[in-house]
């Protein structure tokens, strides 16, 4: 039983920081903007599906690198050509530019790739067991998921509270005329951390996507998840968003790992229905099976205790 | 606003128009396509499963009828892809749209939830149109209930459904005296928990020592990560796996079993093609078994092969994922000349009782009381060695190591089959 747990964790904690990575984008994005990013997880998809071109000629290094900055410049791009334009009319109109804009990069993407999985494979170098616990490796791709995740997560810590730009950045969520006054392009700030978030988007998608498949779908196996996450973490909140993304990921991991059911609920409370009961696939239910539920169930507790999330902070 | 033209003129284009159409109106009928509609994913979770199958019907419609002067006198086969994304009311809808459009039989196979909608679908608009009647062919879904309680008198299946198949697996794991406890994992959905179902009443009945240690589902083309899943196997001391897993859910499961190392022989029904060969590669040599139809390498005859080599020169990225699909075509043609009619009651008429020699040289037969097709079955082994013909272009494919005969695969038919009026 403890091995199996020990490799739930670890796996948690891996799908934890890869969605850590893709919501802090968001965080970014909305603490700075207050936009919620819908076409976030389609960056994401565009950062495998970019790995994956860029790789067939310059190997996987270089693909590594490249493809988070083209992702970045892409979403700069966006917001200056795109949000900047449609600011004027609210919130609700970003949202729906952000809206059509998932769907039009899903299209893209079909369009330009195909529709079949693509062939996205962890590079050689990495490609190997890094330890064997209880009879199963563990890759040495996923440690390095985990190094580069928490990497990702000091930097932009560091970045953020310790940089001078990091400081501006901060200033313009919070008083961006008085950040303008002082002369500074906050306009060109807020396309800076758009950049910032989709680029973090983009690797995200660079590193998950020889392990979860590079596909027309994985925008969409992702997306509805990030918003929970951001959600739960609370709005604007990054600590928030690492703990929520964390929890997520363990819960889910522990939830398949683990063998209840409501056979076991039923047993503790004396009950028994006979097999041809109406409501017999409710009775049968085990917890491995209601697991891809738990984080929306998770996030409708969390709206009606807490609204604010985790740690939420911004309000407006 | 134009000048209409003189009343002979008019006469002598219509006495025109009318003779030209009568000269030419029974060469266009004869030549009206037999459209076939496929009701398959395309895009989504499964594509690469749907999309390999429909460039193999396809292929073999040209290949083997429409290059040689089309069927029924001249007529052409049409194979027309309607996705349906796996889901059950996106094919609903593709049934309608196809017989809407005049198409009088359906290809399906991926997925037995989509099979049985399309079953009970074409049942009832049988029942209310007469005389615009749909067949459909089953390639592939393999719950057993659609040739049992669910049975309908248009619907053909031209596979071995999951308890026959079952049946052969749980001989050929009773048969190895080191594997005692076997952990199955399936797809949550009617075919994976029938496979469930049959292992845990098949495998125990075999031996005395042999046990299930496990029996778990997971959502269907939905889980990427089977890591926690592998998890559990490694943890419940099982020395053997049982899976129906198919498409992109036997990808997953397959990369998530190389990765971990998993050192386990693992028995399936569909754990080659479309990706899973090349991402079991080293990592499953001589341990993934799959219970098939159609014999595998060597291939025992020349027209399996020729077959096989022209696809492989038309799709070079492609290779021939369902050989049944050549088999229901096949069929199919025969049925339609036996009958010399493509009406979908002459046809399901003709179908009944028929037998075929497939391009392997393997007798098949199409048993009237359910209109299930009985073939022999194959247990094969993914490995390089003595394999002519790979799969993924990965150098890796599968041998035939077993056979089962015709006569040893049939069960009991529980069919109470409701015939139309003749």
């Amino acid at each position: 039983m403890t091995d199996a747990l020990l490799f739930a964790t670890l796996n948690g904690l891996v799908t934890g920081l890869l969605l850590f990575m893709l919501a802090s984008g968001v965080t970014l994005i909305f603490s700075m903007m207050g936009v919620l990013n819908f076409a976030h997880a389609s960056f994401y998809m565009l950062g495998a599906y970019f790995a994956f071109s860029l790789s067939q000629p310059l190997g996987f290094w270089p693909a590594l690198l490249l493809a988070p900055l083209l992702t970045g410049v892409l979403g700069a791009l966006v917001e200056r050509h795109g949000l900047r334009h449609v600011h004027r009319h609210g919130p609700v109109a970003e949202l729906v530019l952000t809206f059509g804009l998932a769907f039009l990069i899903e299209e893209l993407v079909q369009l330009f790739w195909g529709r079949a999985t693509q062939d996205f494979r962890v590079p050689a170098l990495l490609d190997f067991p890094l330890f064997t616990l209880f009879g199963q490796d563990f890759p040495a791709w996923r440690a390095f998921m985990l190094l580069l995740s928490l990497g990702i997560f000091a930097l932009l810590y560091a970045g953020l509270t310790r940089t001078r730009y990091g400081l501006i950045l901060r200033a313009a969520i919070t008083h961006p005329q008085t950040v303008a006054n002082l002369g500074h392009n906050v306009p060109r700030i807020f396309m800076l951390a758009f950049g910032v978030g989709t680029g973090l988007a983009g690797l995200a998608g660079v590193i998950a996507g020889p392990v979860l498949g590079t596909w027309p779908g994985m925008a969409a196996s992702l997306g509805s998840l990030v918003f929970v996450i951001v959600v739960i973490g609370g709005l604007g909140s990054l600590t928030g968003a690492f703990v929520a993304a964390l929890l997520i990921g363990l819960l889910q991991s522990w939830a398949i790992a683990s063998s209840v059911g409501m056979a076991d609920v039923l047993a503790l409370l004396g009950l028994s229905f006979p097999p041809d009961h109406p409501l017999r696939d409710l009775w049968r239910l085990t917890l491995p099976q209601v697991a891809p539920l738990l984080p929306y169930l998770l996030l409708v507790l969390m709206l009606l205790l807490r609204p604010a999330g985790l740690a939420g902070n911004r309000e407006n | 606003m134009f000048c209409t033209p003189p009343a002979a003129l008019r006469r002598i284009v219509l006495a025109a128009g009318l003779g030209l159409s009568a000269l030419f109106s029974p060469l266009t009928l004869a030549q009206e396509p037999i459209r076939i509609a496929f009701i398959d994913p395309q895009s989504g979770s499964f594509a690469a499963t749907g999309n390999s199958a429909y460039r193999v019907l396809s292929f073999a419609a040209e290949h083997f009828y429409n290059s040689k002067g089309g069927v029924l006198g001249g007529r052409r086969l049409e194979v027309v892809a309607l996705d349906n994304k796996a889901a059950v009311a996106d094919s609903q809808l593709q049934l309608r749209r196809a017989i809407s459009e005049g198409m009088q039989f359906v290809f399906s196979g991926q997925s037995s939830a989509v099979a049985s909608a399309l079953s009970t679908g074409i049942e009832r608009h049988n029942e209310r149109n007469p005389d615009a009647r749909v067949l459909l062919l089953n390639y592939a879904a393999v719950d057993p209930v659609l040739t049992e309680d669910a049975c309908s008198f248009w619907h053909f299946r031209f596979d071995a459904h999951a308890d026959m198949k079952m049946a052969v697996m749980a001989d050929h794991i009773a048969a190895n005296p080191a594997i005692t406890r076997v952990y199955v994992i399936g797809q949550d959905y009617s075919f994976g928990q029938a496979v469930g179902a049959a292992a845990a009443r098949l495998l125990p009945a075999r031996r005395a020592d042999l046990q299930l240690v496990g029996n778990e589902l997971h959502p269907i083309g939905q889980v990427k990560d089977f890591t926690p899943y592998i998890s559990k196997i490694v943890a419940s001391g099982a020395n053997a796996v049982v899976t129906g897993n198919w498409g992109a859910d036997m990808v997953a499961l397959a990369r998530g079993i190389a990765d971990a190392g998993l050192d386990l022989p693992v028995y399936t029904f569909y754990a080659a093609y479309d990706g899973i060969t090349r991402t079991l590669g080293e990592a499953g040599r001589n341990r993934i078994h799959m219970v098939h139809n159609d014999h595998a390498n060597p291939f025992p005859s020349d027209e399996r092969r020729d077959f096989t080599l022209a696809f492989e020169a038309a799709h070079p990225e492609l290779n021939v994922t369902q050989p049944r699909l050549v088999n229901t075509l096949m069929m199919l043609v025969q049925a339609m000349e036996a009958a010399g009619s493509s009406d979908p009651l002459q046809v399901a008429l003709a179908l009944e009782d028929s037998r075929l020699t497939t391009m392997t040289g393997e007798q098949v037969w199409m048993r009237p009381q359910d209109h299930q097709l009985f073939a022999p079955l194959h247990v094969s082994v993914h490995t390089d060695e003595g394999i002519e013909f790979d799969l993924d272009r990965s150098g890796f494919g599968l041998r035939t190591v077993h056979t089962t005969p015709l006569e040893e695969t049939l069960t009991p038919s529980s069919c109470q089959m409701q015939r139309p009026a003749p």
